[in-house]
Order: C-alpha cells, then structure tokens, then sequence
C-alpha cells in the first residue's frame, strides 16, 4: 500500500503549497490594495485611534488629540474658543471620515505622509507609537475672530454669510469664516450615536451650518463684479481713471426692451460722468455700457484672468468654480448647442447679474490681485508642516496663480477709483482713520423686482483691501441672508463695510 | 539475506529527549505568546501568567511522561507539534477575548485538559491499535448515528444555518467531529478486509481500471451519506471531508486510482447539482466568487478577514495592536484570520508548516506500519487532517468556497479540540507499534508483506 500513500503525500503536499501560495498572495501580493480599500473600516480606525497632529494657527492648537480610555485612545478636540469659529476650515475629524484640513492634510496629521518617514522610523526605533505631525494654517487668528464675530453680530442669529481675506502678496489666506458655523467637537464625538444625531441635526438644518460658504456657496457678485468689467475697460485702453465715462438715468442695452436703472442714484443720471463718479456710485448703466463696449469675450477673458471658470485651492476640497458664462443653451428645438452671449446679456453680467456667480474666495481673489499691482497669487491655507516635535518639514512657497491678471498701470488706476469710493462714495463705512482703503460694495438683486416693491432682499457684497499702496489685507464679504434686518438695510456698504473694516483693523494692527 | 537481516537489525531510536526539548519550545511559543498577548493589549503582563503557564507545562509534561512509559518508541515530532499549535490557539483566543470582553479561553484550557486526559487515557487503553479493527461495524453505526443526531428534533441545534449541534443541557456538541475518527477505523477495517476483492475485479477503459459495477456499492453509499450531510444538515465542509477521507483510503486500499476518478466525477457531479439545486450552496460560492459584491452584507465575513490579512502584511501588527475582533466568529473558524493580522504571513506560514509535519509524521507512521489496518488508519486520519486543514484554510482566505469547519488544535471548541487529542493519541500509538523492535522475528520471512500480514494475526484474539 506503500506506493498509494507516497502518492497521497505528494498530494497533501500541492494542497499545502496551494494554502501557502494563496496565503501569500493575499497578506503580500493584495495586501497594498485591500489595505487601500476605502470601504476597510479597520484601516481607518487604526489612524483614528492614533495620536494625530495638532492643526495650528499661529503658535495656539485649533484641533488637537487628547488621550482618552476607550476603544479608540485618542479624541479629537477643537478647543472651544475657537472651535466654531475655525470649524469651517479645520473639519472634523469622524471614524472613517474627515472634512476641511482634517482631509486635505490626512496624510500629515495621521503620520503617514512620505515626508514624515524619518520621524515615524525614529520613533519605531525608540520604541514609541508614530506620532503625527502638525500643520499650520496661514489664517491670522485675530482676524478670522473679527470676520466671525462681524458676521454674527451685524447679521443676527438667522443670517448666513461668509468673509475670506486673503495677503495680496503671497496668497495667503488670512481669514476664512462662514456663518451659521458648527461645533466640531459634537462631530468628533466617540459616542457614535450623539455624533450622528448631532450630523442629522446640522445636515437637516435649512441654514446649512456644515457648508463652507467661502469656497462652497457662489452667487451674484452683483456691483463687485463692476471691478471686472473695469478692468477689462482700462486694460483695452477703453477709458482711464480720469476720462469720462458714459452713464445715464437708464440704459437700454442693444436688442432688448428691458432698462437697465440706478436704483435712484442721482449722480449717474448725466449722460457723461467722471469714471471715479461712476465707481463711487456703482453706476449701474456706466458699467453695462462698458461691457457692451468691451464685449461678452473680452469680458469673460478678464474675468477668467482673476481665476472665474478654474480651480484654485489646492488646500481644501470642494472648491466650486466661480462662473462667468461661456455661453448661452439654444433650446433642442432651435437646434441645440450653445452660442454667445447677446449684448444684453454681456451688459447684465457687467454688472455682475444674468448668469454670472461668485464665491467669496472669488471676489477676494479679485481684489487682492489689484492690490498687488495686478499679480494673482493662488490662495492658500497651508502655512508648514511640522514633526510632532514642531521641527518645521516644509513651509509653503507663495506660487503666482496669474502674473498678470491686469497690468500694474491697469490695478493702479483701479485702486485709485476703489480708493475715491471709500473717501467719498458707497463704500464709506470701511475707511480707517490714518489708513488708505479702497473698497466697493455690491447688492445683488435676487428675482425680478426690489425690496420696495416687495422683492427678496438683495445679496450684500463688500470688497476691500488696505493700505492702497503696499496692500496688506484684501477682504471679500458676503451676506446671503440676514431676515432679522429690515430688507431695505441690507446693502453691501451699511452690513458688509464694518466688518470688512474690523478684518483690516485686525491685520494692520500687528 | 544478509541484507534482510541487517534491515530486520536496523531498531528506531526511541528519541524521547528530543521529544521533550522540543516539548519546551512549544511552551515557549504557548507562554510567550500568553505574555505576548497581555504586554501588548494591557502594557503587562498577565496576572495568570504563572498558573496559567504552569497548567499548560503540566498537561505537556503529562502527555510526554504517558508517551514515555507506554509508547516509548512513537515519533518524537507529533506532541509537541500539536502542543505548540494548541498554545498558540490558546493565546490567540485569549487576545480575541480581551478585545470582546469573553471568557473562552478558560473553556478552551479545560477542553485542553479534558483533550489531554483523553490523549493519556486512549494510550493506555490502547496498546495495540489494531484491537480498533474489531469495532469496525460498531464504530460505522455509531458515526451514523452521531451524524443523524443533530437532525433529531429537540437535540439538534442550528448554529449558523448549519445543523451539525447537538445539545445536551448546557453543553453543546458537535458529533461530526467524533464521527470522522469513528469513519476513519470503519473503513479501515472494512477496506482491509475487502480490498481485494475491490481490487482485483474490473474492465480497462481508456488506461483507466474501473472497479466492477458491484462493488460499487460502498462507494455509492458514502456519496449518498456525504450528499444528504450536505443537503440536510447544509454542511457543505464535513461532506467534501468525508467524502475525500473515504476517496482516498479507498484508494490507497486497493492501489487503483480508478477509483479517485468514479469518485472524483460523483463528486463533482453532486456538487454541480447541489449547486444548481440549493440556495445556499450557490450563496457559497458566490461570496468566493466576488466578497466584495456584498462586502457588508453577505460577504462581510470573508472581507474582514481578508482585510485582517491584508493589514497584517508580512510580519502583523503584533499581539493586541489589531482588529481581530471586527472578523465574526475570529475565535473559531476564523481564528487564522487573527493570527494572520497580528502575527502576519510569517506566523501563517510557521502554522502551515506545522500542520503540513502533522500529515507527514502521519503518512510517515502510514508507510513504515507493518499492517494493513495501521497503514490505512494513520493514512486516513492524515486525509482527514489534510483535507480538514486545507477546507478551513482554504476557505478563510479565498482559495476554495467558505465552509464551516474548525481549524484542528487552534479553534476554540470543545468537540474539535478532544477529538484531535484523541486522533493524535492513536497516531502516536500507530507509529509507536511500527518503530518498536519486532519482538519475535522469523528469521526466513522473504516478503515485508507477508510479515505484515503475519502480524495481524499475532493480535491477541478474545
């Protein structure tokens, strides 16, 4: 019977080589690719469990990891000061998932990024659990506090709005608030079921608390968009800061019955008005004129050079593309396709209606570009990033998005308009005393007709950046919604002036 | 002659020593591995560790000084091979109870204790195995009935959907695990007796000796048996494992691999129509198919414990820094699912290897065994080790469809782990008589078979 059995055992033999071989192929050959499996809930609450690094802004912790003794060691926590306020760019940290900073920045926070491979050796060497390392946000703390308190304060507790400043010179984010914000902490809750009943709540919420209006809401830029259609006037020689400008008590765009009006502001009603009047006033038919003279393409070139129809921010994800439309549906029965804009839309999306949207970071973005003599820089949130022991890694180089948006002579003609709308126009409310300011505000309609005659209330818009020469700060403000204000009040000078003003306080003073 | 008398010279050394040194490796593995557990789940130590390492020391020196005194010539390699596996086991289903706050491996060292107690006692009750070959009937019926049990209402319980449970007040029970020792000295003793009648008769067909269509018989009653396991009891592991078991000692009975190629084609047949007739066979095999389709559903099982694998990479996260918890059923069936997560591919490995010695130390015991029923016994318990090790295994990681069966000396459960004791007590014993000096010689025997066959008679017949 011997030789049956030697034929079994080279037969129990293959079926141990195949256990091995399959063995091998799952624990070496697959191992990378179940491990990265997004559905493998156990990967990630292994990074959930670990010590993750704190998110900084300047030296003080806006998210850091706290021994704890449960399952899960360590619990994330946003310190309460600032947690609501920070929330919208810091995240939340959830088993399984993160927003804001806490998922662009994983990879660092958790320890597992490339950069961190000499630290997490060192500390396998030494026999200590990997650390992550930290990151560090470029905001400035006391002026992301000014735009979250200027929000909550002027538009009362059922407002939305958002602000986002950003340094002219680098790209810098220095603030970023949207409000209604959240807490944080609820989200990072281990008691799974009061972080999911906190997540129902803030997603059933109509006010979206958990949206990130600075990157994630865009609307009509209304009248900040006019430093759009300004620009492409100078830069194609059209008019200049001292010539006349063409204006008028309406203006009826060619091919359309619809009038283009002021709103009552009697100064744009001559035929002919200086430029810095007509910027000073938010002349609506000056700058409908002007995008009719300039035309749909240069307009959307211009527009595009500041960043509309692109993505930008490379540090958060969700960034929504700001729009200047690239043309218009022709209905399926006229045969479909697209075609150009008429001249009655390009004077509407002149004055920043029709189709054309904005985020705040947009309009911001704008305005630093001609604060910094016409050189957009890409935004950016991520100052360094730093071993758990604070050893810096890697700071982040300020990169042009756009070297010339508009020509220096172009950003310094337009800084002389914004800077006369301060002194003596619509965007008043944001002069300092002893600093330079140029500013416009913008109040979008929303529908068809004005609140006097029963309409929604507007969107309030404000633009600005200080000081004129050598700009420190650019500030967009945005304000969606503010029902506790009377309709008539909300008007991007009188709600968004003051806390674009607070902002620039906040980052001169240093 | 000269050369006969000198091969009839050659005596086996009885290699107790290096039974007992590599006895003291196996606690190692089990007692380190204990510490192991507690260093890295706690930062400590376990506070048991003294007691619980001492029991474990005590039941290993047991089983070695049993073995000493009454099988002084069995092969050196087998006891601590599985005691290595078993203190491993123990380990591993500590961790998995620190993580799910669960008592099991107490259970589990009792069962160990009972295990070895049995071991110890089926030794000495047993001196020669072929008194096995006189319960060939008795045992088939009682393996019958151990397989019908779990169907009887109000003793059977379905764990899992698989009715292989039977419950006696507290304690559970699962009688296939007996009835595969029980089957293994059934056909044995019948295949020993029939072999040649099974062998000899038959047509050529294409290179192939196919047996005559009467003695058919046995072979048509074992598919059937395996068949309706896996219809009535949906216990798709222990039919293809008694099935194989009796293919291949069928097999090695007669020397015709005919027979692999009846069975092999009733095999494949039942299981195509088993497929296409039952649900949830087709369930199986489309989780093997594609885990993922279903991954929190159906498949969870096999996805977590693929991901456990997976996570564990080359050499695991170590003891107590993974999930073993998330896999169901970790503790048992899955239980290498654990040990592949925290100890990592080379642990599988170590653990492969060592079941892959438990067959060869058995097949070994199978060739030099001087009789036909010791041949066939330690030939089929060895199948049954093998084909056992390769379902599970198989199974867990995605080699073969996933079906219930314990992983021998590692799972918790009682029944597996007494059982297995018991297989390898009579494996000890079956190659303990084959290494042992002859004790009369026939100086002119001219054919080893014919001694083997003398042999059998000298059994000692009341």
């Amino acid at each position: 019977m011997n030789k049956p059995i030697r034929a079994v055992s080279i037969f129990c033999m293959f079926l141990f080589l195949a256990l091995m071989a399959n063995v091998t192929y799952v624990q070496f050959v697959k191992s990378g690719s179940y491990n990265e499996d997004p559905r493998n809930a156990r990967v990630a609450e292994a990074s959930y469990s670990r010590e993750r690094g704190q998110i900084l802004v300047g030296d003080a912790p806006v998210a850091t990891s706290k021994p704890v003794d449960d399952r899960y060691k360590y619990l994330r926590v946003y310190p309460p000061e600032g947690a609501r306020m920070f929330a919208p760019v810091t995240g939340y940290l959830q088993l399984g998932s993160q927003t804001g900073i806490e998922r662009s920045q994983n990879a660092v926070l958790t320890g597992e990024d490339p950069q961190l491979f000499v630290t997490r050796l060192v500390d396998l060497l030494k026999g200590e659990t990997a650390q992550g390392g930290n990151v560090v946000l470029t905001l400035d703390a006391a002026a992301q506090k000014a735009a979250f308190e200027g929000l909550r304060d002027t538009l009362g507790p059922r407002g939305e709005g958002s602000v986002v400043a950003i340094e002219p010179k680098t790209g810098r984010v220095l603030a970023m608030a949207s409000y209604p914000s959240y807490d944080p902490n609820e989200l990072a809750s281990h008691d799974s079921a009061k972080a999911s009943a906190a997540y129902q709540a803030l997603d059933a919420d109509e006010r979206e608390p958990l949206l990130n209006r600075a990157i994630r809401t865009r609307l009509f830029p209304g009248s900040t968009f006019k430093l759009v259609t300004a620009a492409a006037a100078i830069e194609d020689d059209k008019f200049h800061a001292g010539d006349q400008v063409p204006a008028g008590a309406s203006y009826q765009p060619p091919g359309t019955t619809h009038e283009i009006g002021n709103d009552g502001r009697g100064q744009c009603s001559p035929a002919k008005i200086s430029f810095s009047t007509a910027m000073e006033w938010s002349c609506n038919t000056t700058f409908a004129q002007l995008a009719v003279e300039v035309g749909p393409e240069r307009l959307r070139a211009q527009a595009e050079a500041f960043g509309f129809n692109s993505d930008y921010l490379r540090d958060l994800q969700g960034q929504v593309q700001s729009v200047y439309p690239t043309g218009v549906d022709i209905p399926e029965s006229e045969g479909g396709g697209t075609r150009e804009l008429s001249l009655a839309e390009t004077a509407q999306t002149g004055i920043g209606q029709n189709t054309v949207q904005a985020t705040p970071l947009q309009m911001a973005m704008v305005t630093a570009a001609i604060a910094n003599q016409g050189t957009l820089m890409r935004p950016y949130l991520v100052e360094k990033v730093q071993t758990a022991g604070f050893n810096v890694l890697r700071t982040t180089e300020p990169e042009v998005f756009n070297e010339h948006a508009v020509s220096a002579q172009t950003a310094g003609e337009l800084t002389q308009l914004l800077e006369a709308t301060v002194e003596k126009g619509t965007a008043s409310p944001a002069a300092i005393d002893g600093v330079k300011v140029a500013g416009k505000t913008g109040t979008a309609q929303r529908g068809d007709s004005l609140c006097s005659a029963g309409g929604k209330p507007p969107y309030a818009w404000f633009v600005s950046f200080a000081p004129t020469q050598d700009a420190e700060v650019a500030v967009a403000v945005m304000i969606e919604e503010a029902p506790d204000r009377a309709c008539g009040e909300i008007a991007g000078g009188q709600l968004g002036g003051p806390i674009a003003k607070a902002v620039m306080e906040a980052v001169l003073k240093k | 002659m000269a050369t006969n008398s000198a091969l009839m010279g050659f005596v086996h050394r009885r290699r107790r020593g290096a039974e007992l040194f590599l006895l003291v490796l196996a606690l190692v593995v089990g007692i380190g591995a204990y510490a192991a557990v507690g260093l890295g789940v706690d930062g400590e130590v376990p506070a048991n560790l003294i007691g619980y390492g001492g029991w474990l020391t005590l039941l290993v020196v047991a089983a070695h000084v049993a073995v000493r005194v009454v099988a002084p010539y069995a092969d050196p390699v087998l006891l601590p091979v599985v005691a290595a596996l078993n203190g491993l086991g123990l380990a591993v289903i500590h961790r998995v109870d620190l993580a799910k706050d669960t008592g099991l491996a107490s259970q589990q060292l009792t069962w160990m204790t009972l295990g070895v107690a049995l071991f110890v006692g089926t030794l000495v009750a047993l001196p020669d195995h072929r008194l096995l070959a006189r319960f060939t009937y008795t045992s088939g019926l009682a393996a019958i009935v151990l397989l019908v049990l779990p169907m009887v209402p109000g003793l059977g319980t379905s764990i899992n959907g698989a009715k292989i449970w039977i419950s006696l007040g507290p304690f559970s029970f699962q009688p296939g695990e007996v009835a595969k020792l029980l089957l293994v000295i059934t056909f044995a003793g019948y295949l020993v007796v029939h072999r040649d009648a099974l062998a000899l008769a038959g047509r050529r067909v294409v290179f192939v000796d196919l047996p005559r269509g009467r003695d058919l018989g046995p072979i048509l009653m074992m598919w059937v048996v395996s068949l309706g396991i896996l219809v009535l009891q949906r216990d798709l592991g222990s039919s293809l494992l008694f099935f194989g078991l009796f293919l291949v000692m069928l097999y090695v009975a007669t020397e015709r691999p005919g027979w692999l190629v009846v069975g092999a084609l009733l095999f494949f047949g039942g299981a195509t129509a088993a497929y296409r007739l039952f649900g949830h066979v087709q369930s199986r095999v489309d989780i093997w198919l594609d885990p993922f389709a279903d991954a929190d559903g159906k498949g969870y099982q096999l996805v977590q414990a693929l991901y456990g694998f997976a996570w564990g990479g080359l050499m695991g996260r170590g003891l107590g820094e993974g999930m073993p918890e998330r896999v169901p059923y970790v503790e048992s069936d899955f239980i290498l699912a654990a040990i592949g997560e925290e100890l990592g591919l080379t642990a599988v490995m170590a653990v492969l290897l060592l079941y892959g010695l438990v067959v060869e130390r058995a097949l070994r015991a199978a060739l030099i065994s001087r009789d036909g029923f010791g041949k066939l016994v330690a030939t089929g318990l060895a199948a049954v080790f093998a084909l056992q090790v390769f379902v599970v295994v198989g199974g867990v990681t995605r080699l073969i469809p996933l079906t219930g069966l314990t992983t021998p000396f590692l799972s918790y459960g009682g029944s597996s782990l007494v059982v297995n004791w018991v297989i390898i007590a009579i494996l000890l014993r079956i190659s303990d008589q084959a290494r042992r000096p002859l004790p009369d010689l026939t100086p002119d025997a001219e054919d080893p078979d014919e001694q083997a066959t003398q042999l059998v008679k000298v059994v000692p017949q009341r």
